[in-house]
């Protein structure tokens, strides 16, 4: 009889299915999983010992840079410790604008996981249909701070400035003809919220074309139905939260249960799965696309309706106006003060979190009384997902542990910091 | 969310001289806590129905020697490493947040891994960005840095630039490491206010 053993295998970092530079260390039993060992780290950029090493506003782009298909929820978390430190009130209108903004990072978010995902399994045209839609919300980054991606939106006392009225056009190029351009500008001939509020008209059926395409598809159900199944007590103990937690019945949610920004002002409702299986994690995610969707037309109704300030007027925190600083000698050293030394935070600690669409995106936050922060920890949501990575796949098949990383959702940028 | 008054009545009641000190910020209670209780103190968090901390939010470690000074230090305090656990509990919906300190020649403390399995990674990562020792963790690797790293990063002794880089070698036809070539600077200088604002 010949003798039967296991052997390693190596999977990454260089491979389209690790969602970046993943790697793992298989141990296989002919095309079973035995055990995973992520090794992980191949994108770490020590970011917190960067952020303690420059003043507080300085490492608002890193934040970008964490989970950067998720940009704005990242800044959220880490000026909301900021404020909260500070003391710093921020005024409603940005808390509104926060509030959007976060959803429609929300839905960018789902969108790449989406088509990531159904790639992965292989269905190719939800990629394109996700990226088609994506290309609008960016548009709405871009109209709103200037970057696409890397936005350095959110400032510690509201956000950099209001937002445009009027939206960025195409023009006629070789690949455009005037009518085709003129088709595209449709919707972007008002301003960012009537472009917002065209997107959400649209996006609902956007939605439904993914679902058609997935839904009650027989292959994509064979393919993540009972796979990577993890019950609700077990989700506690592998520090699940977002929709991995929902996916596995359990009803918590940042934006209901500690609500911030203008949450507690809006009305939506928490989706939560069943059987703590991939197929169930994405229901809970394509149901939050719709959900998010709603909450955007509550905060451009809002907006619409509501003028004010969208930045603090403490300007030892926020910076004076151009036209103050020609006339006006305080705002003059209020600007160099802010823009050299930054400013100083009382000693004192915090850990500011919001939902993020991974889970719980927290910063913990130190400071010692200087102008730069004693200790910054990331908690990101992907880190603890990912380390249960050998867990969730033990005993599956290695074409489902492609499943399983595509429905964790996954992204190094957060896990390595 | 229960206030932090209410915690902090059951956490006295409860653990009484395991508590070296508690503090509330912002509505947040920190228990500080002794090195040798931490895993009895876990175990009871969690499984106390009126703690009922059913989940490790976090876990992490923070070097304290450069606290409150602009400049470093050759006498770090006596304690210069803590570990900083945060607990949510979803049923009681709140959070509250664990410090201990721990000896400089030996940092070590109880893993609590048993209590959440989800304190695996975390560990690791104080391990490797703090040399912070956690007894009884199965598998205390490295997980962040570089395959053969040497030191600890985050330890505020560390320079930012690190020690070594990386290039490619063509006269040997691999990758080399070498002492950095770079020189540490200070962008902006480290001030502390009395009066911040």
């Amino acid at each position: 009889m010949t003798e039967i053993r296991n052997y390693t295998m190596n999977f990454g970092p260089q491979h389209p299915a690790a969602h970046g530079v993943l790697r793992l260390v298989l141990e296989m039993d002919g095309e079973v999983i035995q055990r995973v060992d992520p090794h992980i780290g191949l994108l770490h950029r020590a970011t917190e010992k960067l952020a303690e090493s420059k003043p507080y506003n300085q490492s608002i782009g890193y934040m970008d840079r964490l989970d950067y298909v998720s940009m704005m929820c990242n800044e959220h978390a880490y000026v909301r410790a900021i404020e909260r430190l500070l003391r710093v009130e921020v005024p409603i209108r940005a808390q509104y604008i926060r509030t959007m903004f976060d959803e429609l990072t929300r839905i960018l978010n789902h969108l790449l996981w989406l088509g990531a995902h159904a790639l992965d399994v292989g269905a190719m045209t939800v990629f394109l249909y996700c990226f088609r839609e994506r290309e609008d919300l960016m548009d709405c980054y871009e109209a709103a701070s200037g970057a696409r991606l890397h936005a350095t939106y959110y400032r510690p006392g509201g956000v950099y400035r209001d937002l445009p009225n009027q939206m960025p056009k195409y023009e006629p190029s070789k690949w455009h003809s005037q009518a085709d351009v003129d088709r595209m500008n449709e919707a972007r001939q008002g301003s960012l919220l009537d472009f917002v509020w065209d997107f959400t008209n649209r996006f609902p059926a956007c939605v439904d074309e993914y679902e058609t395409l997935l839904t009650d598809n027989r292959i994509w159900k064979q393919r993540t139905v009972g796979i990577g199944v993890v019950s609700d007590e077990r989700a506690l103990q592998l520090g699940f939260t977002g929709p991995m937690l929902r996916g596995s019945g359990v009803e918590w949610d940042l934006r209901k249960k500690q609500p911030y920004a203008a949450y507690d002002q809006m009305d939506f409702d928490i989706p939560v799965g069943k059987n703590g299986d991939s197929y169930d994690r994405y229901l809970v995610r394509i149901e939050e696309m719709r959900q998010s969707n709603k909450i955007i037309r509550q905060c451009v109704n809002w907006l619409r309706e509501h003028e004010g300030p969208v930045v603090s007027e403490n300007h030892k925190v926020t910076p004076p106006g151009r036209g103050d600083m020609k006339g006006d000698m305080e705002s003059l050293i209020h600007h160099f003060k802010l823009f050299t030394e930054g400013y100083c935070i009382t000693a004192g600690e915090t850990y500011a979190a919001v939902e993020a669409p991974k889970g719980e995106f927290g910063v913990y936050m130190i400071s010692d009384g200087a102008n730069k922060p004693y200790r910054v920890k990331i908690r990101a949501p992907g880190f603890a997902h990912l380390s249960a990575l050998d867990e969730m796949s033990r005993g599956h098949m290695l074409a489902d542990l492609v499943a399983i990383i595509g429905t964790q959702d996954i992204v190094f940028g957060e896990i390595d910091r | 969310m229960a206030s932090s008054e209410v915690l902090l009545a059951q956490a006295e009641k409860q653990f009484g001289e395991s508590l070296l000190e508690t503090q509330t910020l912002f509505n947040e209670l920190t228990l500080i806590i002794e090195r040798a209780s931490v895993l009895a103190v876990c175990q009871e968090l969690r499984d106390n129905p009126v703690f009922g901390f059913e989940q490790l939010i976090d876990l992490c470690g923070v070097d304290y020697s450069d606290y409150g000074r602009t400049e470093a230090d050759s006498n770090p305090p006596e304690q210069r490493y803590a570990v900083v656990y945060h607990l949510l509990s979803i049923k009681n919906n709140h959070r509250i947040r664990l410090r201990v300190f721990l000896d400089n020649d030996e940092p070590l403390v109880a893993s609590v891994m048993q209590v959440w399995r989800v304190a695996d990674w975390f560990e690791r990562e104080a391990f490797d960005l703090f040399g912070i020792l956690f007894e009884g963790h199965p598998d205390l690797r490295r997980i962040l840095t570089d395959y053969g790293f040497i030191g600890h990063p985050f330890r505020k002794d560390f320079p930012l630039s690190g020690h070594v880089e990386m290039r490619y070698d063509p006269d040997k036809g691999r990758v080399v490491y070498q002492p950095v070539s770079i020189e540490p600077r200070t962008l902006v200088p480290k001030v502390i206010r009395e009066e911040p604002r």
